[in-house]
């Protein structure tokens, strides 16, 4: 019993850190239309640099998180900004080999500047160890992560739904040329939000480094995991792929947990199955 | 340029394969791993660069032809040919069942199918253990002379005549398909997929057919691999393959099929010497080539040798 309470909030962490890892994808691949695989990579570079700052300068831990979002937030600015912005509407091979080419790319760069052997980090003192809570043991990173990661999900529900930016936000995505017309600045929301969501994937990379660890290979080893959040998720709200990351999450643990021989093959399944029969995600409404 | 003109053109390549086995006989493996290359990367051009169907998960048509021809091989059938028609067939129920899947829904889902349907089977392979020897590959795999005359030898001179022979054939075979009334079909379904259906062409019906065409050619090309080389890994099933494909596709250019033999050719020549050098290297380069070819370049190699044509025929 107390086994299986740990595994469902060992599981419930991943799937949030999962979240906040995906939810920018599923703002440029469910709402802009435009396949990105290369979302992983604004991961990794946080993760890079969250290790870095932490091992090698002894920045805290808090400040690395936010240099890494700020970083990968930048990257992802410049990079829609010079690159990504010349995709928008071209068809799906040019997207796929375009991201494709900057996962390489990426990854050569970590690679010659870090080597390809995993990152460790030292998690400072307040967050490693273990708490009792009613007899059930809990990871202090867990319940951190938990935290962290639902004020992040509430912050961007709050935001897509309450604010000027979220209205101008979904105006822009569900019909591009009336917003523009209606004089939004369409390309400069969509600069923002795709640099907001590399941010967000540049935090979940920093988290990440202590759970799921981190090497040059990182993009290309979680892109289903990304892949799936999204699909099952679908793009039409924060809730969607929050549900769809927590279900990933607490699937994965468990089935590793108690089925490490199937390994993999059922979330890959779960998600060709879900893909097939809820082509729109899981809290989609029927198509009328 | 005029048709006449342009026929030795389409002997070129077979001419530089031919002076390749004389003029490079230490270096018949590669030119091997090229025309199997090649063979997969014209299998990709019939789905992508005809039907205009993107796939992520191609290498998973190419490694159950190299498990289907590795596995018979193994177990007591190593006659070659038959062990390509096997693949082959293998292969192509695979696409014809996974078809419908992949087809079903919009481009976006489609392609998402397409890569959880080759990690699936990648998964498979790697926990079935006990049949495709999982992680350390498929061993002992014994192929007897082609026809009953050529030995593989250990040069590999066999090896490589029996790839390109098959190459040869199949090639043809795909420029007779591609220039049919079905393949210009599938080239106006690519074209106006709105307007297919309307003048009567049973868009599902044909690309199902192209797909299951395309995974025959892949399972093919993974058979030789696996025959040429005695062995099959978990390698055969790897997304990196089916990636590799779409760049070598990308990189010739698409709809042409020569452009699948000038893609294959050149990515692979390229990658034997640079990831000598440094394996990092390879992949930078890599990257800055597919991303310089998906925001400039569409015609890829084969776009450029017909701008030059062009201009120097004007």
């Amino acid at each position: 019993m107390a086994a299986a309470v740990t595994v469902l909030l060992d599981g419930i962490a991943s799937g949030m850190l999962l979240f906040v890892l995906s939810v920018g994808l599923s703002v440029t691949l469910g709402l802009m239309n435009v396949v990105n695989l290369a979302h992983g990579a604004f991961g990794m570079v946080g993760g890079y640099v969250c290790a870095v700052l932490l091992n090698r300068a002894g920045v805290p831990f808090v400040v690395c998180l936010l240099a890494a979002t700020l970083a990968a937030a930048l990257l992802g600015w410049v990079l829609e900004r010079l690159l990504y912005v010349r995709l928008y509407g071209r068809d799906h091979l040019d997207q796929v080999l375009f991201s494709i080419g900057l996962v390489f790319v990426l990854g050569a760069c970590a690679d010659w500047l870090m080597g390809a052997r995993q990152q460790l980090i030292q998690l400072p003192e307040w967050l490693s160890g273990r708490v009792e809570i009613a007899g059930v043991g809990l990871g202090r990173y867990r319940i951190f992560l938990i935290l962290l990661c639902g004020a992040v999900a509430a912050g961007l529900h709050f935001g897509l739904v309450r604010t000027r930016f979220g209205a101008r936000l979904r105006a822009a995505v569900d019909d591009g040329t009336v917003a523009r017309g209606m004089g939004l600045p369409v390309g400069r929301i969509f600069s923002l939000t795709f640099a907001l969501g590399s941010g967000l994937a540049g935090l979940g990379g920093a988290l990440g480094v202590e759970v799921l660890g981190l090497d040059p290979n990182f993009p290309l080893k979680y892109l289903v995991y990304f892949l799936v959040v999204v699909a099952v998720g679908g793009a039409n709200s924060v809730a969607g792929p929050f549900v769809a990351a927590i279900l990933l999450g607490v699937l994965d643990v468990a089935g590793k947990y108690w089925v490490p021989q199937v390994g993999a093959f059922v979330i890959y399944t779960a998600m060709v199955a879900l893909l097939l029969l809820r082509p729109d995600g899981l809290l989609a409404k029927a198509r009328s | 340029m005029g048709r006449l003109m342009r026929a030795p053109l389409h002997a070129l390549p077979w001419l530089a394969a031919a002076a390749g086995y004389f003029l490079l006989p230490e270096q018949l493996p590669l030119l091997s791993s090229i025309a199997i290359a090649a063979l997969f990367t014209v299998s990709l051009d019939l789905i992508v660069g005809y039907a205009g169907v993107v796939t992520l998960g191609q290498a998973a048509f190419f490694g159950a032809g190299a498990y289907t021809a590795g596995l018979l091989a193994q177990n007591g059938w190593g006659e070659p040919l038959s062990g390509l028609l096997a693949a082959a067939a293998v292969a192509a129920v695979l696409g014809l069942v996974t078809a419908p899947l992949v087809l079903r829904s919009g481009a976006l889902a489609g392609l998402m199918v397409t890569l959880g349907l080759g990690l699936m089977l990648y998964e498979a392979a790697n926990k079935a253990a006990a049949i495709t020897g999982g992680a350390d590959g498929l061993q002992g795999v014994e192929v007897w002379p082609v026809l009953g005359v050529f030995r593989f030898d250990l040069y590999g001179q066999t090896a490589y005549l029996y790839s390109l022979a098959v190459l040869f054939v199949l090639f043809w075979l795909a420029k007779l398909i591609v220039a049919s009334p079905y393949g210009l079909s599938l080239r106006g379904i690519n074209g106006n997929p709105r307007r297919a259906p309307a003048l009567g062409v049973p868009v599902k019906a044909r690309l199902t057919a192209a797909y299951a065409l395309a995974a025959a050619y892949a399972g093919v090309a993974g058979a030789l691999l696996a025959q040429t080389t005695a062995f099959v890994s978990l390698d055969a099933l790897s997304f990196q393959r089916s990636a590799d494909g779409l760049l070598m596709l990308v990189l010739g250019g698409l709809g042409s099929l020569y452009g699948a033999l000038i893609g294959a050719a050149a990515f692979t020549l390229a990658h034997h010497a640079l990831s000598e050098a440094s394996p990092i290297f390879w992949q930078l380069w890599l990257g800055i080539a597919l991303i310089a070819l998906a925001l400039f370049g569409r015609g890829g190699l084969m776009g450029l040798l017909r701008k030059l044509s062009r201009s120097r025929g004007a």
